[in-house]
């Protein structure tokens, strides 16, 4: 066989496959989704897609949105950046989708935004960083609240209780790391004083050497700990060994019954900053996201048949703030969409209640956080006041 | 000098051809992204293809000089103002001195060494890429700014489609001529035999550093095309289960067919989109099929096939 020949079948090959992509379906509104399902950052992508799929059905079965059912359209970036821009040309190009709620991580949803800011679609993020909505891009908005917040809600506290000079130690995670940057860039705005940092490696078993240095440290009134996973817990366990006596808070990256297993009884007397909807059981009766939280706990909870993460949470945020635009809009217009986005006022969701402006595409403040106290190995609420 | 243009240049004019005729069939922006990416993938396959299907080595990091070539074409505009066309050239050159300095002493043994080394390589550099995060941006990665040549700037993927589709027939054409050389030749002769190679006077080690610093940089360009295309970079670009990918589309497309490294990312580029139909299933589909081909098409797509046209003439 020649050359020419066998070229020619791998030609014919490429070109089967290449066909094989084409693949259409019909509805009245097409709304799109990237997120990682699976992959390393499938803790987050699994939830988001469970939550979009139980509700985009249940607002179907309710007669859909102006009349007009809802379809889904879910692609999985495995968490790679550059899947996800891939996906997003095709929801864009392919699928023609009026809006898009989705992007697990900082990393794929900054590497999507150009795509839709482009195509002129509202994308509503389910990703931390704050610079995706800093600054303000016309047709990108998030919903979870940022670490930045974290850190301000902590400080705040903290100058209630007239506390002034810390000890940060941070995990060197990309939870970690990110807040940590945050706390230290508000700190001298909140008038606090790192006066020590240490940090540990995500894998680190033991946190007393760095621990020892903060206790040496003269001055030092409470210790923040930004990270997530185990490492917080072996800190909390580690710093009560040594016998520190200094208050310590905790993150709401461990926002999570887990930590206070992991931890045991050292985690008495640790506060932590934490989104409404795991404690939904513990806000006061007249607490305005109780019934919301109740609401989509149950309903996750007994879909799924699995526990509720803040991360599904930020999910049902996005979808209903795009319905309700919708509803508002009376169109699926992207454009008109995207301008009833922007104008939300007054949204209950599950990570706090919601203002938007053409300034603000997140439109949460520091109410979104709650401060909790641990207390005989469950939640207590902080009061605000 | 006709048999010459048919056996040795035939595939690439084939090849060229179809990038040009393609896009006639394009619906969309999307169709012309996924051939760029097939295109970026298959630039980067050659190189790893030169040096597993030819020097007989396996490197299980070779992602680490896409993730190094990305990093420059991000780091150098954004830290140090230099033009991103120099910074592709000097990823590419740095990309190379790497590859010597870790090729150099591993090649002078026998057996697989070099793939534990390049495996720890690889795993450096996503560490380093994830924990640097003054200079990379870290775990949420990086914006990487357009590429601008004599003040136009390359920008959307039909414009990418033809700057990647060129590039790679340019590195596909240099591939070929690089097989046909004294060099190529002496690499082959490597893979059959290491000793009788030796006995002929070639030197191994010297020869096998070189195929690897040039299939290092073919990865490096190839991971500047990716950052400069998306216009954002993740350290992801450098981890291990994209080392891993690229190894995967050299043996599907066949080891030692520099034909079969396009075939390979075509497949593994295009498969993905294609199986999103069935939701849920499309991974263990995605394994299946990969298993099928491999099963029955034991040395890769292309090989397997041509012998068994070739034997069917007979």
């Amino acid at each position: 066989m020649g050359a020419l020949q066998r070229y020619a079948v791998a030609a014919v090959v490429g070109l089967i496959a290449l066909s094989a992509v084409e693949n259409r379906a019909f509805a009245q509104i097409k709304i799109g989704s990237v997120l990682s399902v699976t992959g390393p950052a499938s803790f987050l992508g699994d939830p988001e897609k469970r939550t979009l799929e139980i509700y985009v059905d249940e607002i179907n079965a309710k007669g859909g949105v102006n009349g007009q059912k809802l379809q889904l359209v879910v692609y999985d970036d495995a968490g790679s950046a550059d899947n996800a821009r891939t996906f997003a040309t095709r929801l864009v190009e392919e699928d023609k989708v009026v809006a898009m709620v989705g992007g697990s991580t900082t990393g794929t949803t900054m590497a999507m935004m150009q795509i839709f800011e482009e195509a002129k679609i509202p994308f509503i993020s389910l990703a931390g960083a704050i610079q995706i909505i800093e600054p303000v891009r016309r047709w990108v908005f998030k919903t979870p609240h940022t670490d930045k917040m974290a850190c301000e809600k902590i400080f705040a506290d903290l100058k209630k209780r007239g506390l002034k000079t810390i000890a940060l130690i941070s995990g060197t995670d990309a939870f970690g790391k990110s807040m940590r940057g945050q706390c230290v860039a508000v700190a001298p705005k909140a008038g606090i004083t790192v006066a020590i940092e240490e940090n540990y490696g995500p894998r680190d078993s033991d946190m007393t050497p760095q621990l020892t240095n903060i206790r040496n440290k003269a001055g030092v009134q409470a210790v923040v700990n930004p990270g997530f996973g185990q490492g917080p817990a072996i800190v909390t366990r580690n710093f009560r060994q040594l016998g520190i006596t200094l208050p310590l808070y905790q993150s709401h990256g461990v926002a999570s019954k887990q930590f206070i297993e992991l931890a045991g009884p050292a985690a008495e007397g640790v506060r932590l900053p934490a989104a409404a909807l795991l404690i939904a059981d513990k806000l006061p009766s007249g607490d305005k996201q109780k019934p919301v939280v109740e609401n989509y706990s149950r309903t996750y909870q007994t879909k799924t048949g699995q526990a509720v993460s803040t991360f599904g949470g930020h999910a049902y945020d996005g979808f209903m703030i795009l319905v309700e635009a919708m509803q508002r809009a009376k169109s699926a217009d992207s454009s008109q969409i995207r301008d009833e986005i922007e104008r939300t006022k007054g949204y209950v969701g599950t990570g706090g209640i919601v203002n938007m402006s053409a300034t603000d595409h997140m439109g949460l403040d520091l109410s979104a956080f709650k401060i909790l106290e641990i207390k005989g190995g469950d939640w207590t609420l902080v009061p605000d006041t | 000098m006709v048999s010459l243009v048919q056996t040795r240049l035939m595939p690439a004019i084939v090849i060229a051809a179809l990038i040009v005729v393609l896009p006639a069939f394009f619906p969309s922006a999307y169709y012309y992204r996924i051939g760029v990416l097939v295109f970026i993938f298959a630039l980067a396959v050659v190189g790893l293809n030169l040096l597993m299907g030819f020097a007989g080595q396996v490197s299980l990091g070779h992602a680490g000089f896409l993730g190094i070539g990305a990093y420059s074409v991000a780091i150098g505009p954004v830290h140090f103002g230099v033009p991103s066309w120099l910074c592709l050239f000097g990823g590419a050159a740095l990309s190379g001195v790497v590859a010597f300095i870790v090729g150099r002493p591993i090649l002078k043994l026998k057996g697989h060494y070099l793939a534990v080394a390049t495996l720890g390589l690889g795993l450096l550099l996503a560490i380093v890429l994830t924990n640097e995060a003054r200079w990379t941006g870290g775990p949420d990665g990086m914006s990487v700014p357009r590429l601008v040549l004599f003040g136009w700037s390359a920008r959307g993927a039909t414009t990418w489609y033809w700057i990647a589709g060129a590039t790679f027939i340019v590195a596909f054409v240099l591939a070929l001529n690089l097989m046909d050389s004294p060099t190529g030749r002496a690499l082959r002769a490597i893979h059959d035999s290491e000793i009788a190679a030796r006995v002929l006077g070639i030197d191994v080690a010297r020869k096998k550093v070189a195929i690897f610093v040039i299939s290092a940089m073919y990865a490096s360009v190839a991971g500047s095309f990716l950052a400069l295309f998306n216009g954002y970079v993740t350290p992801d670009a450098a981890g291990f289960l994209r080392s891993i990918e690229l190894v995967a589309m050299v043996v599907l497309g066949g080891m030692g067919s520099i034909v079969g490294s396009l075939v390979g990312a075509v497949v593994l580029v295009v498969l993905p989109q294609a199986l999103t139909v069935f939701h849920d299933y499309e991974q263990v589909l995605l394994g299946l099929i990969v298993m099928v081909f491999m099963i029955f098409l034991r040395r890769g797509i292309v090989p397997s096939l041509a012998a068994a046209f070739a034997g069917r003439r007979k």
